[in-house]
């Protein structure tokens, strides 16, 4: 037996054949009744999207004044929960491109879900900007289009790069997802009856299956694949670009590109397991997202931790080298100034505390990974507050200092995307199948021609 | 006569890519339809590669290079901006735009290389039509000799197919 069948054999438990696994996946969505788990926390959560639509109304009518921005803290939570969300989103395309090129073949039974969660938190990145746009009717102004001004974007200008990136990562994000999806589409086509039949039989577009067909699948997805890796480094660099291109105390850093995109992946995969742990447990999914997955997700938090926390190590000491008052002061204001418990808090959250995964019983217990997911989710987010908020209140003029105290508002957005992530999410688990079906039998056929 | 062809369900992969060989050789332009992609198979019915990754990079390049000549034309010719005496061609400022469309034209461009080579959308086929076909897409392998084949000739394509000793063959009405 080959490395890599000894490896699939790990990553597949019980004795599972091409209809068996198919069944499983699609039963989810065909035939498991709603049950009131999923109906209650659908209902609540949809409440939360009816919140954040009516927050938003609010918004559009009495202005970006109802939040706790003000001049010099113009971003406040908006600007950090896009950080955020975007970040959380990297880790999908991560798994599904990175690990697809990298032959991983534990991101198989978790890409899937893994590139919805990609779409979903990019969508929530994106809505941020907009709403802390002031006058969002003007977003489109944002676009390159021959207006009778004759105006155009500003090219030097990292906001417009980032709209480009994260349109694009929205765009890429979708038609990877959706070209994996479509083999899919077609096994559930011909096990679905009545409406669903001809709803997922159109979106399956006639896939039949054929070897035509499966070697332009792969060879397309593959390519996809080897765009959306640099894609993924791109998106997150360009969203540093908009903090270090400004000259600001503790912004305007080379070092923001790589940490930024680190602390992505490091949200990311904890997001990938705070979902990932839940949704074994409820659609008893033990045996295709087993403890090895858990586990290697695990190790990368690991690795990509080790890296953030190089990374603020290295903020603190180059601000230090560089001799700098007011780089000097500002990272001094992070450790005792009025943000000081975000920044201990943060320290705590994604360094200390995420140290237990060295142990091998925590990687693989899913109660305690699951935990610890939420507290790196916590984490990542001050951070992306913290750098927000601790570099904007104490610019180079110290007569403009000012602090930013979130209103109620701020926490109501915040909570709002969250809801509708979760809303998103509750409905893509139980209209798309959440693991890739076509891939999980290669796995299969894998291990059958592993074992004798 | 009402038939397209005559469709063989076979138990396993290598069954199938077996069977894939032997028409093949004998001169057949068999179509094979599995559940997943199988190791080999194209190769074994003889599928050429795909222009799929020269289409990538020529839509790659047109977005990029677009891309930088909007950046372009409108940063020098329509609406120059002079600020301080900079450079109005300030080219490195131009590169992230460039690069998020250049990765943009290229998935397009695959996408829609992936839909035409692979014959997507087509939601009418007649192999759709043949008994059981759906298992196709569960847990069976089907090699199906059509009359759209030169080659094809009804009943000893028929023939052929039983010497391959199929689970079952079934008609596949045109």
């Amino acid at each position: 037996m080959s490395t890599a069948a000894t490896e699939d054999a790990r990553l597949l438990h019980g004795p599972w054949g091409y209809a068996s696994i198919g069944d499983k996946i699609s039963a989810i969505v065909l035939e498991r009744p709603l049950g009131w788990r999923w109906l209650l926390a659908f209902v609540l959560t949809g409440l939360g999207v009816l919140g954040l639509l009516a927050a938003m109304g609010w918004l559009f009518a009495q202005g970006v004044g109802i939040w706790g921005v003000n001049v010099p803290v113009g971003w406040g939570f908006a600007i950090a929960n896009c950080v955020w969300w975007i970040g959380i989103g990297h880790a999908g395309t991560f798994i599904s491109a990175v690990l697809l090129l990298l032959r991983q073949h534990w991101r198989t039974s978790i890409n899937r879900f893994a590139e919805a969660m990609t779409l979903f938190a990019a969508t929530m990145a994106g809505l941020f900007p907009l709403l802390h746009l002031g006058r969002p009717w003007f977003v489109y102004w944002l676009l390159p289009y021959p207006d009778t001004m004759g105006l155009w974007p500003q090219w030097r200008s990292p906001l417009v790069w980032d709209f480009f990136a994260i349109a694009t990562y929205l765009a890429v994000s979708f038609l990877f997802w959706y070209v994996g999806l479509i083999p899919d589409l077609a096994t559930l086509r011909d096990r679905a009856r009545g409406a669903k039949r001809v709803a997922f039989g159109l979106f399956a577009l006639g896939w039949r299956g054929e070897a035509r067909q499966w070697a332009r699948h792969e060879q397309a997805y593959l390519l996809l694949a080897g765009l959306a890796t640099p894609l993924v480094v791109s998106v997150h660099s360009v969203v540093s670009l908009d903090f270090a291109i400004g000259n600001t105390p503790g912004f305007h850093s080379t070092i923001f590109p790589p940490y930024f995109v680190c602390g992505a992946l490091y949200s990311g995969f904890a997001m990938v397991l705070t979902l990932a742990i839940p949704l074994r447990r409820v659609f008893s999914l033990e045996s295709l997202i087993t403890k090895t997955h858990l586990d290697n997700a695990a190790k990368v938090l690991l690795a990509t931790g080790a890296l953030l926390a190089y990374g603020y190590a290295a903020e603190a000491f180059c601000a230090f080298y560089s001799g700098d008052a007011f780089e000097i002061g500002m990272q001094q204001q992070r450790w005792h100034g009025p943000y000081a418990s975000v920044y201990w808090t943060m320290l705590t959250c994604n360094v200390l505390v995420p140290q237990l995964l060295w142990w091998r019983r925590v990687r693989r217990h899913a109660g305690w990974l699951f935990g610890l997911s939420l507290v790196i989710n916590l984490g990542m987010w001050l951070e992306r507050v913290m750098i927000v908020l601790s570099s904007l209140s104490r610019d180079y003029v110290p007569s403009a200092w000012r602090d930013f105290i979130p209103t109620a508002w701020d926490w109501i957005f915040l909570l709002g995307s969250l809801a509708t992530f979760a809303w998103l999410f509750l409905l893509f688990v139980r209209l798309l199948p959440l693991i890739s079906i076509a891939e999980m039998r290669e796995l299969v056929a894998h291990r059958t021609e592993a074992a004798p | 006569m009402n038939r397209w062809g005559w469709m063989a369900e076979f138990e396993s992969a290598e069954q199938l890519l077996a069977a894939a060989r032997a028409a093949r050789s004998a001169g057949y332009a068999a179509q094979a339809y599995a559940p997943f992609a199988i190791d080999g198979l194209p190769e074994a019915l003889g599928i050429q590669r795909s222009r799929i990754p020269a289409f990538t990079f020529a839509g790659a390049a047109v977005g990029g290079a677009a891309a930088y000549a909007m950046q372009w034309a409108s940063a020098v010719l329509l609406r120059p901006i002079n600020v301080g005496g900079r450079p109005l061609h300030s080219w490195p400022m131009f590169i992230p735009v460039s690069f998020e469309m250049m990765i943009l034209g290229g998935a397009l461009a695959a996408v829609l290389a992936f839909f035409v080579s692979a014959g997507l959308p087509r939601l009418r086929h007649p192999v759709f039509a043949a008994e059981d076909f759906e298992l196709a897409s569960r847990h069976r392998f089907f090699l199906v000799l059509h009359r759209d084949d030169p080659h094809y000739e009804d009943r000893a394509a028929a023939r052929w197919l039983d010497e391959r000793r199929p689970l079952r063959r079934v008609e596949v009405p045109a």
